[in-house]
């Protein structure tokens, strides 16, 4: 299925105007100035990976979020996938081949929660944390999701876009003026 | 007079609760895994028992290091594990430099945007600045004009080294060689010379910028980087007698903090820590950006992945740099140092006094700056520590949407763990320093 | 005056004639403040790009050694000037206070550099704006990041503050400070420093 799918991207390539919705892996295609864009569905995820992993994309390169919530409207989704709030964004390499491929994922703000891809990925640790800590989104399988960045008792979480990004006022109260 | 310092309340404000390194009786097999540094080395029951077995937990001991500590590289904070001096697990914590950068950098326009992002990486700021640029570029679809490209490959290399020559002073002075900090800043001071004659400021230059870079190169450029070129191999030759070569050096440095290329991998680090493996993976190379497919120059690898691997790959890679340096010498070609389209580069300053609708359009590019089509874009480089890249989405407005910056020092931090394991708290010193991580960066 | 019409036998057997060098006279105020002022000793607080600007400052081209304060000591008990280099996050300002609060008197703090003097370029949820927020602050170094010659002119700054102000000048009691932090759901108040 790997090659055929892989073929399937390779031949579309040449005629990208026909109408027809493009796939790669399973999951359909779209190109963002010349970069390959996958959209695969939360249940796919996981099992995408695998194929991913075996196919060569040896690395994780990059994984973070994207709030869409004030955003007047993406034009890069493909026709079947169905906007959501959150993105999770997945850039992974091909050293072999030189190839790049990002994973654009729709999590819905209700239940902003995605399989953790640590099994495969170890070095998404970190990235993850981050992207739980900024956005609020749960990554099932983690061992150890907690906040990175921010302080532990912080409220909130600062790269949602109705997070207020002001400074935090601060008050002095009883300072004696000692100088 | 009493003090405060050890009061409880004082202790729980820097608390960080989970973040931190906790006892093995708290947590999961999982967690502990990682702090072991055991991915792809061992199954998780085997690390578990092999954990257990060596150290009963009253006999090892938790330490924290940091944030604020001499040889941490800034604010890194580390908590280890140690039975007796040897390091069983190991947790960086981070955050403590967290300064919102990409928060800050959606109320920004793309034309401020490189004042942000350049103080990520403060050691090379250059590099963050091509990156965003770079990514604003591909946006807007436009192509930036020969002479540019080859000034911005000039000034990246000349950063290059000035940050790997402040990587030899830090190293040095991590592992006890004062006068190697000495002669690292000595040198440092000359390659910062050169840019602040062409960019202004020693730091944070804000020079690359979407649509080219902010000036031309000045009158007598050419003497600055011979004067750097001819300075540099006989003071690089020195750092070898005094470093490379010297057996006390070496017995420090050799075997201590191994890495495979296969961990590196799948932990998705890059640069010289990859390279240390004998990975040849270079971006320059290997997908290259600019004109890096014009020059000729070599990727550095090494073979044991350790921490002297780690040092000789940067002191490698200096001399590359000046090659593709004095490549850049003699290809540069003539031009605009600039994009001349209306839409990005505001009018040049003589035609401001003549002409009004050229202040208007000036004030306007730098009031509300330009806007960039809607869509998104990640764009890398290879910068001194690994691959930097910055995802930028567009809403069709002059702010970006969400930008973020793939910051390599971060993700090359998670292999403390795997490089600490087994090896003595005195080499932790080395081994954070051979990581090179620049703390800006890791928090943004 | 020569050796030879010296009167023999120093200060205890001729009185002040025995002496012909060597000699000052001044306020035992004057005379602390003016030891207290060469001999300042930095806290190694790198947080950000100006901490490289710091390193620099001791590097070998500007020689921070001249004023006797090239030793940077890495313990805060050993210190007693507090170069804050950099942006402070929320996260660091417990930290930092708490080192301040291990630093013995007399004790000096120079914000170095925008972020840390008033949260810069960064007015966001992350950086404190302004580390006199949460120490006292001395002496403010502008710029961003300053150059190693900013430093030192905020360092001689200082060096002249320290000459020309009181000798005791915070009985013991630090700053002072209580910082809360307002609009946060749920915070509680956080006492930094002593009440």
């Amino acid at each position: 299925m790997t090659d055929e799918a892989a073929q399937d991207g390779a031949g579309a390539e040449g005629s990208a105007a026909t109408p027809a919705p493009e796939e790669l892996f399973g999951a359909p295609l779209t190109r963002s100035g010349g970069q390959l864009v996958l959209h695969p569905s939360r249940e796919q995820y996981p099992l995408l990976l695998r194929t991913l992993h075996e196919a060569g994309y040896l690395s994780i390169i990059d994984l973070t979020g994207v709030d869409y919530l004030t955003h007047p409207g993406r034009s890069g989704l493909p026709a079947s996938v169905a906007p959501e709030r959150f993105e999770v964004v997945v850039n992974l390499i091909n050293h072999r081949e030189r190839a790049r491929l990002r994973l654009r994922l729709q999590i819905p703000a209700d239940d902003a929660r995605l399989a953790s891809a640590i099994d495969l990925y170890p070095g998404t640790e970190a990235m993850e944390r981050e992207t739980f800590d900024m956005f609020g989104i749960e990554f099932d399988g983690h061992p150890d999701l907690t906040r990175i960045l921010m302080p532990e008792d912080w409220p909130g979480h600062p790269l949602r876009k109705d997070y207020d990004p002001g400074r935090i006022p601060v008050q002095f109260k009883g300072a004696p003026a000692n100088r | 007079m009493t003090t405060t310092h050890d009061t409880p309340t004082n202790l729980a404000q820097t608390d960080e609760g989970a973040q931190e390194l906790t006892s093995r009786d708290v947590i999961a097999g999982a967690e502990r895994l990682r702090e072991l540094g055991a991915v792809l080395r061992l199954s998780e029951a085997e690390a578990l028992d092999a954990e257990l077995a060596q150290a009963p937990d009253e006999e090892t001991m938790i330490i924290n290091m940091g944030p604020q500590h001499p040889s941490t590289h800034g604010v890194l904070r580390l908590m280890l594990e140690l039975q007796g001096e040897t390091v069983l697990r190991c947790k960086p914590v981070i955050g403590y430099l967290h300064t919102g950068m990409e928060r800050t950098g959606e109320t920004l326009t793309y034309l401020q945007g490189p004042t942000n992002v350049t103080r990520m990486d403060y050691a090379a700021p250059l590099f963050t600045e091509l990156a965003f640029s770079l990514t604003v570029e591909k946006l807007l679809d436009i192509e930036v004009p020969e002479r540019a490209v080859w000034i911005r490959m000039l000034m990246t290399e000349m950063n290059r080294i000035s940050s790997h020559l402040l990587f030899m002073a830090t190293n040095g002075m991590d592992l006890g060689a004062v006068s190697m900090m000495l002669y690292g800043w000595r040198e440092r001071e000359e390659a910062l010379r050169f840019l602040q004659e062409v960019t202004g400021l020693r730091m944070n230059h804000n020079y690359i910028r979407p649509g080219g870079v902010a000036a031309d190169l000045p009158d007598g450029w050419r003497d600055g980087v011979l004067r750097l070129l001819d300075m540099l191999p006989p003071r690089l030759a020195e750092y070898d007698t005094l470093m490379t070569n010297q057996p006390i050096w070496r017995e420090r440095l050799q075997g201590v903090g191994v890495i495979s290329a296969e961990e590196c991998l799948a932990l998705g680090v890059t640069g010289p820590i990859l390279r240390s493996t004998g990975y040849a993976w270079d971006l320059r190379r290997d997908m290259p950006y600019l004109a890096f497919d014009e020059v000729d120059f070599d990727v550095v690898v090494g073979s044991y992945g350790d921490c002297f691997d780690r040092f000789a790959i940067r002191l490698a890679e200096i001399r590359e740099s000046m090659k593709i340096v004095r490549q850049c010498l003699e290809k540069m070609p003539k031009g605009d140092y600039r994009i001349q389209d209306k839409k990005v580069t505001p009018p040049p300053r003589a035609r401001i006094d003549e002409s009004m609708e050229a202040l208007i359009h000036h004030f306007k590019i730098f009031t509300e700056g330009f806007k960039v089509p809607e869509g998104e874009a990640y764009v890398s480089i290879e910068s001194p520590r690994g691959e930097l890249g910055c995802y930028i989405v567009s809403d069709g407005s002059s702010n970006p949407y969400r930008m973020h910056v793939r910051a390599p020092s971060f993700v090359n931090l998670q292999t403390l763990p795997h490089l600490m394991h087994g090896n003595l708290v005195a080499d932790a010193v080395a081994i954070i320093s051979s990581v090179d991580p620049i703390l800006g960066e890791v928090d943004r | 005056m020569s050796r030879e019409s010296r009167p023999e036998g120093g200060l205890l057997d001729a009185g002040l004639e025995g002496l012909s060098h060597n000699f000052l006279t001044g306020t035992l105020e004057e005379l602390v403040k003016w030891a207290r002022s060469h001999s300042v000793m930095p806290a190694t607080f790198g947080l950000a790009c100006c901490a490289i600007e710091m390193m620099a400052a001791g590097g070998p081209h500007y020689d921070l050694s001249r004023y006797g304060m090239e030793t940077f000591r890495a313990s805060p008990r050993q210190a007693d000037l507090m170069i804050v280099a950099g942006r402070v996050s929320q996260k660091m300002a417990p930290v930092l206070r708490q080192i301040y609060d291990q630093m013995m008197e007399p004790k000096w703090v120079i914000s170095m550099g925008v972020c840390a003097s008033s949260g810069g370029m960064f007015n966001n949820y992350a950086i404190v704006q302004g580390v006199d927020q949460i120490v006292p602050v001395d002496v403010y170094a502008p710029g961003c990041p300053p150059s190693p010659e900013t430093l030192m002119h905020a360092i001689l700054t200082l060096h002249q503050q320290i000459r020309d102000g009181e000798l005791t000048r915070r009985p013991g009691h630090g700053a002072g400070i209580v910082i809360e932090q307002v609009g946060a759901p749920g915070s509680t108040p956080v006492a930094l420093g002593r009440n």
